[in-house]
């Protein structure tokens, strides 16, 4: 008992140390969901920031998974302990935008620190995604990142196919999957991470066809999904016949598809820009291709996937002003030119872009200029700023069931779509009236 | 029996108060929490929240899914338990029978159940993973077409070995004890009269084991319904196609994917009733079927 008494005495006279000396700098909480040498950069970021002043302290916390950690921040709000900043994935910022009062937009937090929010500094379609109908920016667009094709070159020398010429169509696509399937260059022709983010929601911008009605969420909450249209279907109903033999080959529902490409099974892959470092990392001898389009369709341009922060309410002034201080720091363009170079995210600042064009980088890796020459190509068009619901999570996942029921042959794609519009909206419904 | 009377009146609760504040902090407390949240239709934030009645209670019911997720627990829950008991009782007897060595078999088969049901979860999605496993490799170069991944039966199937297997040691370890308590004379007596080893094993070992066999069922249910969502999340997340999305998964999913809180507290609110239910209709019926020595 004595020993324990110490104890707690020792305990609490270290927190008071602690606390003491977190008085010196106001601490904003940064939760995050990056993992490897994406948390590292995270990491260096912090310390760099916090040493580059002695005001604030940016702490960041690893908080799991994307889905995780959204919930563990809206957890945290709820019990009124939330974060400064969050990090919080493409699909969630509906969530985010949906919970006025819980955040303050990212506008508003640079005002407050003094800093003025130019958002012609910015790639356009990336503030687009992550700014209210008005054009207010709503949160920081941290790591962004856009879906590319990847191919294996040695497949496609094996089965025939031009290895420096990468298929740009669909139909060439798929044709050249059968080619190398039938060849035997592989065991499997084509592959694709995040079904619905890359082949309906980036599939409806690149095609520019709308994903659903209100500018796919964007010009407000009440959205019908338009998925079930005819070049939807048509794409489906090609992959559900691919993969009856075997030609496409389904991974899972986020990026574990990735592995069929890694491993050398699927010869075809298409996949977030984000995903570089571990293709690099096998050895696999790739090239990289801009995402596949339909001809009188495409390419429009792609929309960004990622992550942004966002800044909860019910903070300080004095917290706000340190949360500008840290995106002022973060918008720097060596910072931003570094993260991209570094993580294979794509640059946010046009500066930063520049910069690493004047550099050589892009002559020095060909492909890495690729998704955001893909974002920028043109100007977005109501299908292509992006989607934004209330609820994207949980209709990803219904639209995940969809096919998974297409894919093992329970249904062909046109039930399949319309079944999954129906629940869909159905669903969205219900989330919009809460 | 004696009734017992403590000369101290407030020892006993002292004593108990213990196990009933944890009862209370981490059972009644929630669960209470559940009920009022089960009536609410909240925002995920909880910004603004109105109370609704019972129409959590209506969506869920009238929802297909529902129905197909009570469905899929039914044939989970039935078949780990039955899997995990009848394999623990085959190791068991087997066990009991081994003469040198018996302590070194005994401890290893009990080392599974020191496993997370996460870890145990992956260990079996490394080895049967279509993408990364040795064994789907190996299943798929001899013409087995596996894909649990969109096949909804396979997927059931792994989950259900997965989950089974790591209980296996806990009955392990109950059917041991209960193998023991068997007294010797009874097996001698019956192998006296000319009974061999299975007719020995069906009536005589079988009816005395009956009190651990009923506690594992009424256990190891339990541990189907609730346990096993660490297994399932790893393994399956609840797909393809919510073949495998039991209750227990389709209240997380509801409530912290799918962010509609209301409605997975009125599903824990109607898990709990099962539950409640299950358990007392084994104590009511199949207890009575069971005979204490």
């Amino acid at each position: 008992m004595k020993r324990f008494s110490w104890t707690l005495t020792a305990t609490s006279a270290f927190s008071v140390f602690l606390a003491a000396d977190a008085f010196a700098a106001t601490e904003l909480g940064w939760w995050h969901a990056m993992t490897g040498a994406n948390n590292e950069v995270v990491e260096q970021l912090a310390k760099e920031f916090n040493e580059s002043q002695s005001a604030y302290k940016v702490v960041p916390v690893f908080k799991g998974t994307y889905p995780e950690t959204l919930n563990a921040g809206i957890a945290a709000f709820r019990s009124k302990q939330a974060p400064a900043i969050l990090q919080v994935f493409d699909a969630g910022s509906g969530v985010m935008l949906g919970a006025e009062g819980a955040i303050v937009p990212v506008a508003e937090v640079l005002q407050k620190g003094g800093y003025e929010f130019n958002k012609d500094q910015y790639l356009p379609g990336i503030v687009s995604y992550y700014s209210k109908a008005d054009g207010t920016m709503l949160s920081f667009p941290y790591n962004s990142s856009s879906p590319i094709l990847y191919y294996n070159k040695d497949a496609f020398t094996k089965a025939g196919l031009n290895a420096e010429k990468p298929p740009a169509t669909w139909p060439e696509v798929f044709d050249a999957a059968k080619k190398i399937k039938a060849s035997g260059a592989s065991a499997c022709g084509i592959t694709s991470t995040w079904l619905t983010w890359i082949q309906t929601e980036n599939f409806a911008a690149w095609n520019n066809v709308p994903y659903g009605t209100n500018e796919n969420g964007l010009a407000g909450p009440n959205v019908e999904l338009k998925i079930d249209a005819p070049l939807f279907v048509q794409h489906f109903q090609s992959i559900a016949d691919l993969a009856k033999d075997g030609t496409f080959r389904y991974g899972g529902r986020t990026s574990e598809a990735k592995q069929l490409f890694t491993s050398g099974e699927c010869a075809i892959l298409t996949e977030s820009s984000g995903g570089l470092g571990d293709i690099i990392k096998s050895g696999v001898n790739y090239g990289i291709g801009q995402l596949p389009y339909y001809e009188g369709n495409g390419p429009q341009n792609t929309i960004p996937g990622g992550a942004s922060l966002w800044v909860f309410a019910g903070k300080s002034d004095d917290e706000y002003k340190g949360v500008a201080e840290f995106f002022n720091f973060l918008s720097k363009t060596e910072i931003q030119a570094r993260l991209h170079q570094v993580s294979g995210y794509l640059p946010v600042t046009l500066a930063a872009y520049d910069e690493t064009k004047k550099s050589g980088f892009y002559e020095k890796n060909p492909g890495r200029e690729t998704p955001i020459k893909q974002m920028m190509g043109k100007a977005p068009t109501e299908n292509s700023k992006g989607v934004r619901l209330v609820n994207l999570p949980q209709v990803r996942d219904i639209l995940n069931e969809e096919f998974e029921a297409m894919l093992s042959g329970q249904k062909d794609a046109q039930s399949a779509l319309s079944d999954g519009v129906k629940k869909a909206n159905a669903a969205i419904a219900a989330a919009v009236s809460n | 029996m004696q009734p017992v009377v403590f000369p101290n009146k407030i020892l006993p609760y002292l004593l108990l108060a213990p196990q009933i504040v944890l009862t209370v902090v981490f059972f009644f407390w929630p669960a209470s929490q559940a009920l009022y949240q089960s009536v609410l239709r909240e925002d995920p934030f909880g910004l603004k929240s109105g109370f609704v009645g019972l129409a959590n209670f209506r969506t869920i019911l009238s929802d297909p899914a529902y129905l197909h997720s009570l469905n899929v627990t039914a044939v989970f829950s039935l078949a780990t338990a039955l899997l995990s008991m009848a394999v623990a009782l085959l190791l068991a007897a087997s066990a009991d029978r081994v003469v040198r060595g018996r302590n070194v078999y005994r401890t290893l088969l009990i080392w599974p159940y020191a496993v997370a049901p996460a870890v145990a979860g992956m260990l079996w999605l490394f080895m049967f993973n279509p993408a990364m496993g040795t064994f789907a490799y190996l299943l798929r170069r001899n013409g087995f077409v596996w894909d649990p991944l969109l096949n909804g039966n396979q997927a059931m199937l792994l989950v259900i070995v997965a989950a089974a297997w790591k209980q296996i040691s806990y009955n392990f370890l109950f059917f041991v004890a209960g193998l023991q308590a068997i007294p010797k004379s009874l097996i001698e007596a019956a192998s006296i009269d000319g009974a061999r080893g299975t007719k020995r094993f069906w009536t005589i070992v079988f009816p005395l084991l009956a009190p651990t066999t009923f506690f594992l069922l009424v256990v190891n249910t339990v541990y189907a319904f609730f346990d096993t969502f660490g297994i399932i999340h790893a393994v399956t997340g609840g797909g393809p196609a919510k073949a495998t999305e039991t209750l227990v998964y389709k209240v997380y999913n509801d409530g912290f994917v799918n962010l509609d809180l209301g409605g997975s507290a009125a599903q824990s609110v109607i898990l709990m009733v099962i539950v409640v239910a299950l358990t007392a209709f084994q104590f009511r019926f199949v207890e009575k079927r069971v005979h204490y020595s």
